[in-house]
């Protein structure tokens, strides 16, 4: 709101704002609180021994006992579903944005026909269940030895990301003036010099941004990981398939793994958020 | 290079991408569902439909999302509000709001299981409290509402952040002078949000709530995480027909009716909050 009040302010109004401001930071306060509390728990439950998490009543505060942690990180399969899930995200951010920023490129600067026709197709993808998509997908795998390996998921988890990638880069490059280009044509650029020195450099930021979003979609994701691995299977494609017979400090210490760098990551993208999801929309 | 085909040769990666992995393995499934040994029939969904848990999976996965999806609705507007209101600590208040966006589902439903186990935080809390003396087992198989109850807190933690950063984003995109007009004419608060802010937020509703509402109907690793079998939903039921029950064809049936569902819900959203061309801003 403007600092500076237009009409006279009273007293009573003065106070009434004094008194909307703190309760607006109360409640932001209590939000945080909401979202933040359930994350210490969990934490609290991964840095406490095996023992204190299936002991009654609990404490609040973590004893610093590595046993769960250290439980969970010798347990047959873990290290392996760890490396899966890195290299699965991995080339499904490379993927995503080898084929979306182009993609991206292309609809914020050209005219064409059929371009309602491919926005139309990457804006359905977004209705659609698309984990559900691994169930075809296994069999045709399965034909093209491509079933139960990393690029195999990452193929999926790519069709995942892909249609953000197209729309963050689309957002990012539209937010670059064209006339920048245009004047390093008239400068002697080729097309593409233009792009690789004035263009990406300052695009640079957001494609990294949107390639650390590529990777937190498919680090999280868990069905078509459950479906499209047996033997090399990602953390969380892991952690589900013994969510019946693993004990609870196994589970609790495989939930703060996938927590950690979700919350790392989601710092990392903080200033793009918007370019993501927000206007991305329109 | 010829100057007309460059944005074509720009589009086709991503194009033929989408049509070998998206177009593709649709019309598989969707032909997947409609046939049984190479011969078409309805037997699939049949199948399906006569499953003793389908009428359980069906109702538990409308009823979570048309509980879940109002009140992420609430939440987001109001975090939303308090985000492009507050003038310290904005950013700070942003990154904590927008954490669970970068959780996945089942590490959201482990979260919640370290409360709602019968040796987690709840029952230390309400033992502490004195209000009881021995452990409730929350997510027994008896316990179905406070299961439903866990699943839908779990949501509402987890997907209410998707929500806010796109009403964040819209509401930045309202001019300040309306606020400011509406403040001059007396309008307080509350009158500025309802008269103002809700119908210019109309394009970002529609899409947080379109986006919500396909994702409530996919929800399975936070049920999973919690509920086991003891509270079925579509997804859920899908991938045991795939793995438990080794039926591809039915699993490829569950699959066409989230679809259904998706696409129906889509189009109604669509058409209730459809915006007008002249009134976008």
């Amino acid at each position: 709101m403007s600092a500076v009040a237009e009409a006279p302010v009273t007293a009573a109004t003065a106070d009434a704002r004094k008194a909307g401001d703190w309760l607006l930071v109360a409640t932001a306060i209590l939000l945080s609180v909401w979202v933040l509390l359930p994350i210490y728990l969990l934490i609290v439950n991964a840095l406490s021994s095996p023992d204190e998490v299936t002991s009654f009543p609990k404490r609040f505060f973590p004893s610093f006992d590595f046993g769960s942690l250290s439980f969970f990180i010798n347990f047959a399969g873990v290290a392996r579903a760890l490396w899966n899930s890195v290299l699965v995200a991995t080339l499904t951010m490379i993927l995503s944005i080898g084929f979306g920023a182009p993609a991206g490129y292309a609809l914020s600067r050209f005219d064409f026909p059929g371009k309602g026709a491919f926005r139309f197709l990457v804006l359905m993808t977004r209705a659609f269940p698309l984990p559900l998509l691994a169930l075809p997908l296994a069999v045709m795998f399965i034909r093209t030895g491509l079933d139960d390996t990393a690029i195999g998921l990452a193929l999926v988890h790519t069709t995942l990301a892909l249609p953000f990638a197209v729309l963050i880069t689309f957002s990012l490059f539209s937010g670059i003036p064209v006339e920048l280009e245009e004047v390093a044509w008239t400068l002697g650029c080729t097309r593409w010099q233009a792009f690789r020195k004035v263009i990406l450099p300052l695009a640079l930021p957001g494609i990294a941004a949107s390639a650390v979003f590529a990777f937190t979609i498919s680090w999280n994701e868990v069905f078509a990981a459950a479906v499209l691995t047996i033997e090399n299977r990602t953390l969380t494609a892991f952690l589900l398939q013994s969510l019946g017979e693993s004990p609870l400090y196994l589970k609790f210490a495989g939930g703060a793994a996938l927590v950690v760098p979700a919350l790392i990551f989601i710092f990392a993208v903080r200033k793009y958020l918007f370019a993501m999801w927000g206007i991305a929309n329109r | 290079m010829n100057g007309k085909a460059l944005p074509y040769l720009l589009l086709m990666p991503a194009t033929l991408f989408l049509c070998v992995f998206f177009l593709y393995p649709f019309v598989l499934v969707a032909f997947e569902a409609v046939t049984r040994d190479g011969a078409f029939t309805f037997d699939n969904f049949r199948t399906m439909a006569g499953s003793w848990k389908f009428p359980a999976t069906v109702r538990n996965t409308l009823l979570l999302a048309a509980i879940v999806v109002p009140i992420q609705l609430a939440m987001a507007l109001l975090m939303a509000s308090i985000v492009s209101r507050l003038e310290t600590g904005r950013s700070a208040a942003l990154y904590i709001f927008a954490i669970p966006l970068g959780i996945s589902d089942l590490a959201a439903g482990l979260i919640w299981l370290a409360i709602f186990d019968q040796s987690g935080f709840l029952n230390t809390l309400l033992s502490g409290l004195g209000i009881v003396d021995r452990p409730i087992m929350f997510l027994g198989y008896q316990s179905k509402l406070t299961i439903f109850i866990a699943v839908a807190l779990a949501e509402i933690w987890r997907a209410s952040a998707i929500m806010m950063v796109i009403l964040v984003a819209g509401m930045g995109l309202i001019p300040k002078e309306y606020y400011e007009a509406a403040e001059v004419f007396g309008a307080g608060p509350w009158k500025r949000f309802v008269r103002i802010t809700l119908p210019l937020l109309r394009p970002s509703l529609q899409t947080a709530i379109i986006l919500r509402v396909i994702l409530a109907f996919e929800v399975f690793a936070v049920v999973a995480a919690l509920g086991g079998t003891n509270l079925p939903v579509l997804m859920g039921e899908t991938y045991n027909w795939q793995f438990t029950l080794q039926d591809r064809n039915v699993a490829a049936a569950s699959a066409l009716l989230i679809l259904a569902i998706s696409i129906g819900f889509t189009l109604f959203f669509l058409r209730v909050l459809r915006v007008p061309k002249e009134a976008r801003i």
